[in-house]
């Protein structure tokens, strides 16, 4: 459903390529966690892949049709972003910001239709959003806001998710939480949902298959398969920790025991 | 969007064009000269029988009260916009500096005529209309593309001291400028340093409304993707707004509506900075669509009420039409800085 042509993503400028070219095709249904170090350049290529910044080269492809070339409307009626931004309007209701989601089906004033009203509905309800709709968003929790950004992804009846960072402010339940809640709506839904995290135990655990993004490349497979691979050692491993890959969690190593001691 | 509370909307509205029409009908009896309702209805229906009364409603008081209205409203309207656009609740063309800048394209008008002869003067007093309002358009439409520049550098306090700053710049430069213009054209270019209702004529506001009807219509087309906005911009453009087109499309719709206010009005202060929080405040959500009829409508009230305030039977005429201005506008500014959630602690 999703495919990658040769797509190169970075910045023209000096900057240059972030992640070098590649060449990949996932399924419907599929749930990718995007991992790495901080600032291999994670965000960049979901910014990429959704179409928000130009690709240097190559393209991303959905159900065959070239991201690059979808007008502004297909690109949004197609894929659904949630980032790291925060959101700060004073007397923006969560219910608004979740109709806002359907901005990409609306008439020019955006006025919701009874189909819209029920779509949102539905959205509110998986994301367990219900209880959050009355409120400003700007009152809300970390945890509440990002339930809220979901629904409104959710209610954008997208066949593509990107989703950046959006557990970095949750506790372990909540990201859980959050992280099966995606994983169920893909396999549900038969949609795409890629979602970058710094949770790579968890993202082990719960991800049909994992985007390494390490030093311009981008190594993927499954859990499986990447720790048969040795590839998670090689691209974690420090003189602190080292990932063991028979119980899949990341342990201190004996010199940093021995330093703590 | 349909809004969260519509009836709430309705009933506002309702509530708003009730207390235009009581202030209003105040205004246009009380003044240095009480006209009681019987003169009113008296001008009304035979205007030969009273002529004094006919020439104070037609020609000061009427004009007087169109003008507020629509400059109340085109500046609250240009403050919903220009909140959204900067992401900053303080924005509005006149704590941007907008006004300033129209202000200053109009005095620099004036000024150029003035040096560049009789002829000159005599062209812009025959077009006073275009050539005020084509000065205010280029000033105020430079002033903004510069405070979008610089919304990229600074935060939203820095803008906001800015654009003041430029207000207050400004101020000065346009009474040097209007010192030497003041001797040839002196007729064009009056009674500046203050914002006014008072000095339109009717001929004057079929200049002021056109461009200000098209802001308006640009001001509703943008309002959705403006709403997208409140989420800042790559949510905006995830949901397939083209943020460029309507930054642009946005900032002629604030200019279409701020320029003519400022060549016939001069600086009104506070209307567009405050009347948003109050349609907010009604409306119970910040989409954009709605927020438009009501900022018109409290933008209409706030200025014909400050207006009517001016022109009480004084002893003399001492209270401007800013100071009014300020002593509401001021005070609601400050309790948002230190209560609202989104100015406290910001940067």
């Amino acid at each position: 459903m999703l495919k990658l042509e040769s797509l190169e993503s970075g910045y023209t400028g000096s900057t240059g390529v972030v992640v070098e070219p590649v060449s990949l095709g996932l399924n419907a249904g599929s749930f990718v966690c995007i991992i790495g170090r901080n600032g291999a350049g994670k965000s960049t290529l979901m910014r990429t892949i959704a179409g928000l910044q130009p690709a240097i080269s190559g393209d991303s492809l959905l159900e065959g049709c070239p991201v690059s070339a979808m007008t502004a409307q297909e690109r949004a009626q197609a894929i659904s972003v949630v980032t790291t931004d925060r959101v700060s309007s004073p007397g923006l209701l969560a219910r608004d910001v979740i109709e806002l989601g359907r901005q990409p089906y609306t008439n020019w004033h955006g006025q919701l239709s009874s189909g819209d009203r029920d779509i949102v509905l539905e959205a509110t309800r998986h994301a367990g959003a219900e209880q959050l709709t009355a409120m400003p968003f700007s009152s809300l929790s970390d945890g509440e806001r990002q339930r809220v950004m979901i629904a409104r992804a959710l209610a954008q009846s997208s066949k593509l998710m990107v989703l950046d960072e959006l557990t970095a402010f949750l506790d372990l339940p909540g990201r859980v939480e959050i992280m099966a809640l995606l994983r169920r709506h893909a396999r549900n839904t038969g949609k795409v949902v890629l979602m970058s995290s710094h949770d790579l135990e968890l993202s082990l655990e719960l991800a049909g298959q994992l985007w390494i993004v390490h030093e311009g490349q981008l190594l993927y497979g499954t859990s499986e398969a990447l720790i048969s691979n040795g590839v998670i050692e090689r691209v974690f491993d420090n003189d602190d920790v080292s990932f063991d890959s028979s119980q899949r969690r990341f342990k201190l190593t004996s010199t940093s025991h021995a330093a703590l001691a | 969007m349909v809004t969260a509370k519509p009836r709430n909307i309705t009933v506002s509205i309702f509530l708003f064009v009730a207390a235009i029409v009581a202030v209003g009908l105040f205004s246009l009896s009380y003044g240095q000269v009480f006209l009681g309702m019987g003169r009113l209805v008296d001008v009304v229906l035979s205007p030969a029988s009273d002529p004094i009364a006919t020439q104070i409603v037609y020609e000061l008081r009427l004009p007087r009260l169109a003008t507020g209205l629509i400059a109340g409203a085109a500046l609250g309207i240009s403050g919903v916009l220009m909140q959204a656009l900067f992401r900053n609740p303080m924005a509005d063309a006149w704590s941007l500096g907008l006004l300033a800048g129209g202000q200053l394209g109009v005095a620099l008008i004036v000024t150029a005529a003035a040096f560049a002869g009789p002829a000159a003067i005599a062209f812009l007093t025959a077009f006073q209309g275009m050539g005020l309002t084509s000065g205010a358009v280029i000033g105020v439409a430079v002033f903004a593309a510069l405070m979008v520049a610089l919304s990229r550098r600074v935060g939203t306090i820095a803008l906001l001291v800015v654009g003041l700053m430029l207000g207050f710049t400004v101020q000065s430069l346009v009474s040097i400028v209007s010192h030497f213009s003041n001797r040839v054209g002196g007729r064009v270019y009056s009674g500046w340093n203050d914002g006014t209702f008072a000095s339109t004529t009717f001929g004057d506001l079929s200049f002021m409304l056109p461009p200000i009807a098209i802001g308006l219509v640009i001001a509703v087309a943008s309002a959705k993707g403006l709403s997208s906005l409140l989420l800042g911009e790559s949510y905006a453009r995830s949901l397939g707004t083209n943020v460029q087109r309507l930054r642009w499309q946005t900032l002629a719709a604030v200019v279409l509506l701020v320029a003519p206010v400022t060549a016939y009005c001069g600086p009104v202060t506070f209307i567009g900075l405050i009347v948003p929080h109050f349609a907010r405040a009604i409306a119970r959500t910040s989409l954009i669509l709605p927020l438009i009829p009501l900022a018109a409508l409290a933008g209409g009230l706030l200025a014909v009420a400050a207006d009517a305030v001016v022109h009480l039977p004084w002893e003399q005429h001492f209270l401007h039409l800013n100071r009014v201005l300020a002593i509401i506008g001021a005070p609601v500014v400050i309790l948002l800085l230190l209560f609202s959630r989104s100015m406290k602690g910001n940067t």
